[in-house]
């Protein structure tokens, strides 16, 4: 595009100033993401050591390592996805691959965006009211599960559809035309296909149920416990949670800073890194298409 | 996709089957969201027969362990409001003009740095803003502003702010990359600059897009949990200025679920709450739905 000569120097001034903000609203994010995980490096990792890591907490959660904290959150993050990852690839298998425009489909979206539109607090009374309390599973790993896994649930559906989208037609169409039925073409060509987008979005999911903290708070999480979890039905500790305990209940608020620092300092790790994983991963497989 | 016309008949009833198993499972979304209504409703339902909706909607104190407890909410809801509002203030130019940035003026280079930092700033856990905000941010604003507590209104909207601008920048920017290139080409052949192609064009054909990115935003911002527990401060007051501590309702159902005794009136007026607060949330998507269903982008024809 040649710029034109006839310019005025004020619309021209304009324009540089105007995406001056634009370049610097872009730069503020990166910022505000610089300067958060700064903070949690710089005064968190003078906490983490090897007792941090693999020792429970002792003398009232002062002293020690958070394990249970981390095995809890593993725990949660694996249950969530067991239980979204095959509803959700299902569902979205339906909407991209079966179902025909009209009332129905359009009901299904509304419903799939209605409910990634639930605030996280809701699904915890939700898994409150529906999965401890009605179904009897109390506070427990499972409860925390099944109410986390309800939450990633949108997440799964989108990346999903979205990676079975992007496998071409043409697939479809020569395997029909080799006689195959629907299904095989499913589950022989598309699933395959999409495989890598869908573990993507898996990945995205865990991370995102790792980092949730009120949904478990009335469903699976406890301040604390003496040991390891034994069985689904147990309550567990977790990494949000426990940060959320020590910098907001207790009497040792200031005492506990550095356990503070240091736990959410392992959170964002995980997180930001199965994150950052994943953005890579899929950055590859765009490459390669 | 053509269908195949010579399936036997079993095939074609396996298929079906399978058809049908799909579907069914495709409905897990929905019925989910009908459970999470009915379960709210049949605990919050009953709170009802000690104070009436408009009392508990409308009235002005929250001290629901007092004897005689109160239960009015509308302290909670224009604390929430008020988050959000002021959330949105900063949130929607951030994450428009980041949209923009991203969409009409940053080198390919430069997007494939920014739109993962987006995607890893949303991704950080709402504890883990929450923490900052109270550890970092409220000291850091109680200096400055010289105010009692930097747990308030603004310290809560900022950091929320920050949790919104992701939404509000992805969907934006695929609003802003569908507009059809040749309105922009006829723009600037016509002798616009650049800007004033974004300013005449670009956002007016995106509108829609923007509007139901910035309804998700302000989606998110009222229904996020921790950062509003962690760092409003907690006073359930009517504010009167955006440094006074406040108490919206995701923080109240949250900080009070775990000492209400069950199944006690507390309990009740905290999933009642829960109801006010779900119906925000759902108000705000259907909104966004009806604008981008209604005002859908279709090509050249939206100007």
């Amino acid at each position: 595009m040649n710029k034109s000569s006839s310019l005025s120097r004020r619309r021209k001034l304009i324009q540089a100033s105007i995406f001056g903000l634009f370049r610097l609203s872009a730069a503020i994010n990166g910022i505000a993401l610089f300067v958060i995980v700064y903070f949690l490096v710089a005064r968190g990792w003078r906490a983490i050591n090897w007792t941090f890591l693999t020792q429970p907490p002792r003398e009232a959660m002062t002293e020690g390592g958070i394990l249970p904290c981390i095995v809890g959150t593993l725990y949660l993050g694996l249950g969530a996805i067991l239980v979204a990852l095959p509803i959700g690839v299902t569902s979205a298998v339906y909407l991209n691959e079966y179902a025909r425009p009209g009332r129905l489909l359009r009901a299904i979206r509304i419903g799939i965006n209605n409910l990634a539109g639930v605030p996280s607090v809701v699904f915890g009374l939700f898994g409150l009211a529906f999965f401890v309390v009605w179904l009897k599973m109390g506070v427990s790993i499972l409860a925390g599960s099944l109410t986390l896994g309800v939450l990633t649930l949108p997440v799964i559906i989108g990346s999903s559809e979205e990676a079975m989208r992007s496998v071409p037609d043409t697939y479809r169409e020569a395997s029909l035309a080799l006689g195959a039925t629907k299904w095989k073409t499913i589950y022989r060509v598309v699933l395959p296909a999409a495989l890598p987008g869908i573990l993507t979005g898996a990945i995205l999911g865990i991370s995102r149920a790792a980092g949730e903290t009120a949904p478990i708070m009335f469903t699976a999480a406890v301040f604390y416990t003496p040991s390891l979890p034994a069985s689904v039905f147990d309550e567990i500790m977790a990494l949000p949670y426990h940060i959320y305990v020590l910098a907001t209940a207790g009497t040792e608020i200031e005492a506990t800073r550095h356990l503070q620092y240091g736990t959410a300092l392992v959170l964002i790790v995980l997180v930001l890194g199965l994150n950052l994983f994943a953005i890579i991963y899929r950055a590859r497989l765009q490459r390669r298409r | 996709m053509a269908k195949n016309s010579q399936t036997g008949k079993g095939r074609q009833r396996r298929e079906r089957a399978i058809t049908l198993f799909f579907f069914s499972v495709a409905l897990t979304s929905i019925t989910i969201l009908t459970l999470i209504v009915i379960f709210l409703f049949w605990e919050g339902i009953p709170i009802f027969s000690k104070v009436s909706i408009y009392d508990f909607l409308f009235g002005h104190y929250w001290y629901p362990t007092d004897d005689p407890p109160d239960f009015g909410i509308f302290p909670l809801i224009v604390a929430s409001l008020a988050v959000t509002a002021l959330s949105a203030v900063i949130s929607i130019p951030l994450g428009v003009m980041t949209a923009l940035y991203l969409a009409e003026s940053a080198s390919a280079r430069l997007r494939e740095w920014v739109k993962p930092i987006v995607e890893l700033l949303a991704a950080l856990p709402s504890v883990v803003i929450g923490f900052f905000g109270m550890v970092i941010v409220a000291p850091f604003l109680q200096e400055i502003f010289d105010v009692p507590t930097g747990l308030n209104l603004f310290n809560a909207s900022l950091m929320l702010a920050f949790m919104s601008v992701p939404t509000i920048c992805s969907i934006s920017e695929d609003a802003i990359y569908s507009v059809p290139l040749e309105l922009k080409e006829a723009s600037l052949a016509l002798g616009a600059t650049k800007y004033e192609t974004i300013a005449r064009v670009v956002l007016p054909a995106s509108l829609s897009g923007i509007s139901t990115a910035i309804i998700l935003g302000m989606s998110r911002a009222i229904g996020e949990t921790m950062v509003v527990l962690m760092i409003a401060g907690g006073a359930a007051q009517l504010p009167s200025s955006i440094f006074d501590p406040v108490r919206p309702m995701p923080a109240s159902i949250a900080a009070e679920m775990a000492e209400a005794p069950f199944r006690s009136d507390h309990y009740h007026a905290l999933f009642a709450t829960g109801v006010v607060l779900f119906a925000f949330t759902l108000l705000f998507n259907l909104l966004s739905e009806h604008i981008s269903n209604k005002y859908r982008q279709v090509g050249a024809a939206t100007l």
